[in-house]
């Protein structure tokens, strides 16, 4: 009787925080917005809420292609250089050939067409070699950089093909107080994707299957599900997202510049461990990884507006990644204690 | 039920990896409603018999005969089809995932689903979970239940695949006295329902509780095949090892004339142990048994140094010794061989000789603190040679040995150092019966030769067999000590379940 009602009652508890930490994270954020205003009234307005918008509407959908590869026990370090790569690919094939110059729904099928062939790469790596995954897309990422600066282009492209250049100047919001303080209208496929990614993690097979490697790979194979092509699909998966991460965000900076993004990798990593999801795998949410590239989006703004030097980002993001991992362990070290506990617990009621 | 029309009857499987035969003509009968139990030594091809059964190996000759139809061989999903589950000793269960998730997925696989609905979840899980009647919580994540709960999601997982005919590896292995008296209930249950339960196990008693079947392979054969009636502990033990072994409880007293070479007096380490005092004389071994989390690992940890006590008194040899660290332990001489051999007790990846030579390199370098290598491999071979390690050679990987002889390795690499005082952790389980008998024979060979040595165990059979005291441990104090006519296996056992 005894494991019934306390495992019952650690159930409602867990509720509260959620069940990746969410709950924390709002607290988190909340706390962050009271102070940082008080020190910084400029912080409440419309603009930080467009600054925080904009930065994150590019970093969420990163975000969902590290969530997806975490949770399936991997870690991917390539998917800035095929987000970069798509992105700054299909800049130059519109301005040279002309392809998919008048849309950017065409230009994002491309990308998309190019995340899933990198994203091939990395699975064949990872799921056809079985090499280990943070080895292997590092080895990716040189590849992938390499290529795109050898044979696509090293130059900075200021002229966009006329469907991303009308795309770019899209706007949802546009706050006449603050000059230059707009929120494109990708935010919209954006949130669409976090909700369709979500979904898919929650109510499908393919979804719970990501999971069932992340806790162990083995059982999934017991159980039935075809762990080699899960693996592929998720990598597949992950070099899309990149890719159409990439091209919003080169759409969105409107100077296509193939040095970006690789060495950005921190950013997006530090948010989704943030976000509750366990560097071991078998863990983790979109909401929880969307509040935590909204958190580490809030936090660079307010750095910027309490005037802290930009090289102080970093070290703020890189702490915020290590915080993220501790508070995994400790959370982990709790729970073996409970165990214990119930077991004593039984042991003395029986 | 009656055993008319058996669930499931292979003939004639044969088997052979490389040269050897893995399986030599072996023929099984499952009948409803029956626990049938394979028993065997490590090697005799239990495992081999359930891949070839489960689907996951392909034998090279013979039938098998389930649900109606004849198969040549099976494929695991035809398998899985025909109602065969196999529960792994590791259950194979989704640590991350919900209780209902782990019971559902398989058979959300099966039906070939795409969409996973919360309803559907609850609706495959609640009805097997009710069946058995146990109290899982559906919601809670299976990394927070107990191993005891673990093992109950892996049998409701099987139930919902619809599974007749359940083998279970090992089932009792990492259970503690009462959650097997729970299972076996579990087991009466699902029997009443003409689902059969094939159990591989080690462990004598139980097989001879729980079955009303047993059949026993030994080197790829069926020895024996019939009633658990016909059978008792010295005829299984004589099926499964070919040997009658003796299995006298040590009644020498000559220990009790011994000075304590060892003495601890009220030893103590904050929410763990309290108040812990005993002494072990030459020529005993000394028992510590008590229920998982009863403090007993605690005790042999500090008497080891690992988690050092923070109260009371330790003597060797009559001389005041402070054990603070693994170093002032093995300093002291004090040797152990840890539960978990495989994590802590053996470098699997180096070889045989390098794991015997391991604990005593301080003694083994010359000048520079080079090793004096010609030494080492003399060192090695003599205690292999000593302790009848089965290896094709020295240099082979720790890996390749079977369980029985890792255990002997560990044990190598201690003796090496001519410890004054050896604990053992558990230092049979998951040890082939023939092994076994060897290893706590051995122990009391060393035991006689001046060593003092202390095991620490929850298998009754053991601790009545190698021990000449017995202390049990509750909630972290000695509550009892058995010794003479008072030790028996069911004071034992009364003593646990107090």
């Amino acid at each position: 009787m005894t494991t019934v009602t306390s495992a019952a009652r650690r159930f409602r508890i867990s509720r509260l925080r959620g069940s990746n930490n969410e709950g924390v994270l709002v607290v988190a954020i909340a706390v962050l917005a009271i102070v940082v205003g008080l020190f910084s009234p400029s912080f409440w307005s419309v603009a930080t809420l467009l600054n925080v918008g904009t930065n994150s509407l590019e970093n969420v959908v990163f975000a969902m292609a590290v969530l997806i590869v975490i949770i399936s026990g991997g870690i991917d370090v390539s998917f800035m250089a095929i987000g970069i790569f798509a992105g700054y690919s299909v800049i130059v094939l519109g301005n040279s050939t002309g392809i998919a110059a008048d849309s950017a729904w065409l230009g994002f099928v491309i990308a998309i067409a190019i995340g899933l062939a990198l994203g091939l790469l990395n699975a064949f790596a990872i799921a056809g070699l079985r090499l280990p995954t943070l080895i292997a897309t590092l080895g990716t990422q040189g590849i992938i950089r390499g290529v795109m600066l050898a044979f696509i282009g090293r130059k900075v492209l200021p002229t966009y093909p006329p469907g991303l250049e009308s795309l770019s100047t899209t706007y949802l919001f546009t706050d006449h107080a603050a000059i230059d303080t707009r929120l494109n209208v990708m935010i919209i496929p954006s949130i669409m994707i976090c909700v369709a990614v979500s979904l898919m993690l929650r109510y499908t097979l393919v979804g719970r299957g990501i999971f069932a490697i992340g806790g162990d790979a083995e059982s999934t194979r017991r159980a039935g599900f075809p762990v080699t092509g899960l693996r592929v699909l998720i990598y597949l998966m992950a070099g899309a997202l990149a890719a159409v991460a990439g091209l919003m965000h080169v759409t969105q900076v409107r100077l296509a510049n193939p040095y970006e993004l690789v060495g950005g990798e921190l950013d997006v990593i530090a948010a989704v461990v943030l976000g509750g999801a366990s560097i071991f795998g078998g863990k983790g949410s979109v909401s929880g990884t969307v509040l935590g590239v909204v958190l580490i989006a809030l936090i660079k703004n307010s750095l910027i507006l309490l005037g802290v030097p930009g090289a102080w980002q970093r070290a703020a993001v890189g702490a915020l990644l290590l915080i993220g991992v501790s508070a995994q362990a400790i959370s982990a070290v709790g729970r073996r204690r409970r165990g214990t506990i119930v077991q004593e617990e039984e042991e003395a009621a029986a | 039920m009656s055993g008319d029309h058996p669930l499931l009857v292979a003939r004639g499987i044969s088997k052979h990896f490389g040269g050897v035969a893995a399986l030599d003509n072996v023929s099984l009968e499952i009948r409803p409603g029956e626990v049938h139990c394979l028993a065997g030594e490590n090697g005799s091809g239990k495992s081999t018999l359930i891949k070839i059964i489960s689907g996951v190996v392909k034998p090279d000759a013979g039938v098998i005969e389930v649900g109606g139809e004849t198969y040549a061989h099976l494929t695991p999903r035809q398998a899985i089809g025909a109602g065969i589950e196999v529960i792994y000793q590791d259950f194979s269960l989704f640590p991350n995932l919900t209780v209902a998730e782990n019971i559902a997925i398989t058979s959300l696989i099966a039906r070939g689903r795409r969409a996973v609905r919360p309803s559907d979840l609850r609706s495959i899980a609640r009805p097997v979970v009710e069946r058995i009647g146990v109290g899982l919580v559906l919601d809670a994540r299976v990394e927070d239940l107990s191993v005891a709960d673990r093992q109950l999601t892996a049998i409701c997982r099987a139930l919902a695949q619809d599974a007749r005919i359940i083998f279970m590896d090992e089932p009792t292995t990492a259970l503690t006295w009462r959650e097997v008296s729970a299972l076996f209930r579990i087991v009466a249950a699902l029997r009443e329902s003409g689902v059969a339960l094939v159990f591989v196990s080690h462990k004598i008693e139980e097989v001879l509780r729980i079955s009303q079947r047993i059949t026993v392979l030994r080197n790829g054969g069926v020895v024996v095949s019939g009633e658990a009636s016909e059978f008792d502990r010295p005829a299984l033990i004589r099926a499964m090892t070919g040997r009658a072994l003796s299995d006298l409880t040590p009644s020498d007293t000559a220990w009790r004339e011994g000075q304590p070479m060892l003495e601890v007096e009220g030893l103590g380490r904050g929410g763990y142990f309290e108040g812990v005092t005993f002494d072990v004389r030459p020529g005993e071994v000394l028992g510590i048994t008590g229920l998982l989390g009863s403090g007993r690992t605690e005790i042999a940890e500090a008497l080891f140094g690992v988690h050092p006590a923070d109260s009371g008194s330790i003597r060797v040899n009559g001389q005041p010794v402070v054990l603070n660290s693994v170093r002032d332990a093995i300093r002291a001489g004090f040797g152990y061989v840890p539960a978990d051999r495989l994590k802590q007790g053996l470098f699997l990846e180096q070889s045989i000789a390098r794991n015997v030579i391991a604990g005593s390199l301080d003694r083994l370098v010359g000048r520079l603190n080079l090793l004096r290598q010609s030494v080492a491999d003399r060192l090695a071979e003599t205690s292999l040679t000593n302790l009848h390690v089965k290896m094709s050679t020295s240099r082979a990987l720790a890996r390749s040995l079977s369980g029985g002889n890792q255990q002997r390795v560990v044990l190598a690499k201690w003796l090496a150092r001519s410890p004054r005082v050896l604990i053992l952790n558990s230092p049979t389980v998951g040890v082939d019966v023939g092994s076994k008998h060897e290893i706590l024979e051995m122990l009391r060979a060393k035991s006689r030769e001046g060593i003092g040595i202390i095991v620490i165990s929850d298998d009754v059979p053991e601790l009545f067999e190698v021990c000449h005291r017995v202390l049990v441990v509750r909630r972290g104090r000695i509550v009892t000590e058995l010794t003479g006519d008072r030790l028996s296996e069911q004071a034992i056992l009364d003593e646990l379940a107090a």
